[in-house]
């Protein structure tokens, strides 16, 4: 069981870098956006995937706090600021 | 397996933490330097938890995302460029010296960090303090020794943590001028602080209360509770959650304030500052930890509102109320 | 048995996530990399959170799994709205000058 849990953390790894990639292309702020949400929700899976590997159950509040935090991130995010001129990115 | 997994895990942490570093450091763009440091918040609270210190990592959790992102954003917005302006770029050979001189400082710098980061997975066993803190824990009246060493042995320090945080706050409120208005929030807005603000205050709520067993206490609580101030400001409350002139005073002090009671309480006992009674040392913490929270939650939110909630000067600037 | 069934659904769970990702990636919109985020958010968690209850043997930490899967549900619902909504505000933005 272990080893198969290993293997699902690999996978989300490389689920977690295809996320970041999106951070550092993605063209809009939108784009952005939604690759920090996808990061977000896959430190998520990490986080209780490790704490059933280490037998950390800490490791599970980390992931609800950050499972809030990606809401208040998404509506900072949209909550731009009313500026006549601004222009995205 | 398992090995091959966190070394992986280890690696992605590592070079994913650098190049978003460098890339926050580099762009051009404020906004995208901001959502660049959001994720690097992010991946530092997951290396908090691989050097297993998950209080570190609770704390870096809220405020990386929620408090620093959303306060770094709305000082970018006073700061966009303007829909017309190209921006000129020439290059001179100062820039380029300058340039180059900064990415050999960053290698640099990456390299003491990898190695840094090696160094503290495999020592995890060194134990200098540790032993000592452990064997006098019983007395401290709480079981996570993070919580006992801020509280107990080390409460003076933490005082005059929240003396600082104090003295910030009121240079915030000093200097800080009001913010520009947010777009209209819609419905959407208003059901999401349904249902986040109450969540946010709950967490921060059980996090307070399982710092003396479990990773949590004042800080972590603190940082979700002004979470819950900046959702408020961004869903329309425009104070954010604060109240108005006299109890915003007494909140930012009750901090310092809560240290300060009960040190003296003690001294008045007979015993020096911060020497608990050992049947009431549990009971002591927990109270300051209370105060300690709402100081420190309300100073966060004064300093996102970065200046005074609307109703400081009586009123005065309802007329911002309206345009929300 | 339960051991298997959590398996399966773990599985399950990897292979939106992946899906999501690749789908963020190589998708040509906002509108349709929305589509992707939102299932690898819900269903890929989902069925992670799930097999990993199955697999855990203390009731608290089973319904605090439980409890994260629902907080991601409800932030990223609200997320993916809200970032539908900006995009949609930009686009009509961008027609005013």
């Amino acid at each position: 069981m272990n080893t198969f849990l290993s293997i699902a953390l690999i996978v989300l790894v490389v689920s977690f870098i295809l996320g970041l990639i999106r951070v550092f292309l993605g063209p809009s702020t939108e784009d952005r956006m939604m690759a920090i949400q996808l990061i977000g929700t896959t430190a998520v899976a990490m986080l209780i995937l490790g704490s059933a590997l280490l037998n950390m159950p800490s490791s599970i509040d980390v992931a609800l706090v950050l499972a809030v935090l990606a809401a208040v991130a998404a509506l900072a995010l949209s909550r731009q600021q009313q500026t006549r001129t601004s222009q995205d990115d | 397996m398992e090995n091959i997994a966190w070394s992986a895990f280890d690696v992605l942490l590592i070079t994913a933490t650098l190049s978003l570093a460098w890339a926050s450091l580099t762009t051009e763009h404020l906004r995208r330097a901001v959502i660049f440091f959001m994720a690097f918040g992010l991946l530092l609270s997951l290396i908090w938890l691989r050097l297993q210190a998950p209080d570190v990592a609770l704390a870096e959790a809220a405020i990386g995302a929620g408090l620093t992102g959303a306060l770094l954003l709305a000082a970018v917005a006073d700061h966009q460029k303007p829909i017309n302006q190209k921006s000129v770029r020439q290059f001179s050979l100062t820039d380029v010296v300058a340039n180059t001189f900064l990415n050999l400082l960053f290698v640099a710098f990456a390299i003491v960090f990898g190695t840094a980061y090696t160094f503290a997975l495999n020592d995890v066993n060194d134990s200098r303090l540790t032993d000592i803190v452990f064997q006098h824990l019983p007395d401290t009246g709480v079981s996570n020794p993070v919580t006992g060493v801020l509280l107990d042995f080390r409460a003076y320090d933490t005082m005059l943590e929240l003396a600082v945080l104090l003295a910030a706050a009121l240079g915030v409120m000093a200097i800080g001028k009001p913010r520009r208005d947010f777009v209209k929030p819609g419905d959407m807005e208003r059901g999401l602080s349904q249902w986040l603000i109450p969540t946010l205050i709950i967490l921060s709520l059980y996090l307070l209360w399982a710092g003396a067993s479990d990773p949590g206490g004042a800080f972590q609580a603190a940082a979700l509770l002004a979470a819950a101030g900046v959702v408020m400001r961004l869903t329309g409350y425009v104070n954010g959650g604060l109240p108005q002139g006299i109890w915003l005073r007494i909140l930012l002090v009750s901090g310092i304030g809560g240290f300060l009671l009960v040190s003296l309480i003690m001294m008045f006992a007979g015993r020096i500052y911060f020497d608990y009674p050992e049947s009431w040392a549990g009971s002591l913490i927990l109270l300051i930890e209370s105060m300690a929270t709402i100081s420190i939650a309300a100073t966060l939110v004064v300093a996102y509102l970065c200046g005074q909630p609307d109703y400081w000067f009586g009123g005065k600037q309802k007329e911002n109320r309206d345009a929300d | 048995m339960i051991n298997l069934i959590a398996v399966c659904l773990i599985l399950i769970g990897l292979l939106f996530f992946i899906a999501g990702s690749i789908g963020l990636l190589r998708l040509p919109d906002i509108h349709s990399r929305l589509h992707a985020l939102t299932k690898a958010d819900n269903l890929g968690l989902g069925f992670l959170a799930l097999g990993l209850i199955l697999l855990s043997d203390d009731i608290f930490i089973a319904a605090k799994l439980l409890l994260a899967w629902l907080l991601v549900t409800a932030s990223s619902a609200t997320s993916a709205q809200l970032i539908a909504q900006r995009a949609r505000r930009r686009e009509k933005d961008a027609w005013k000058i």
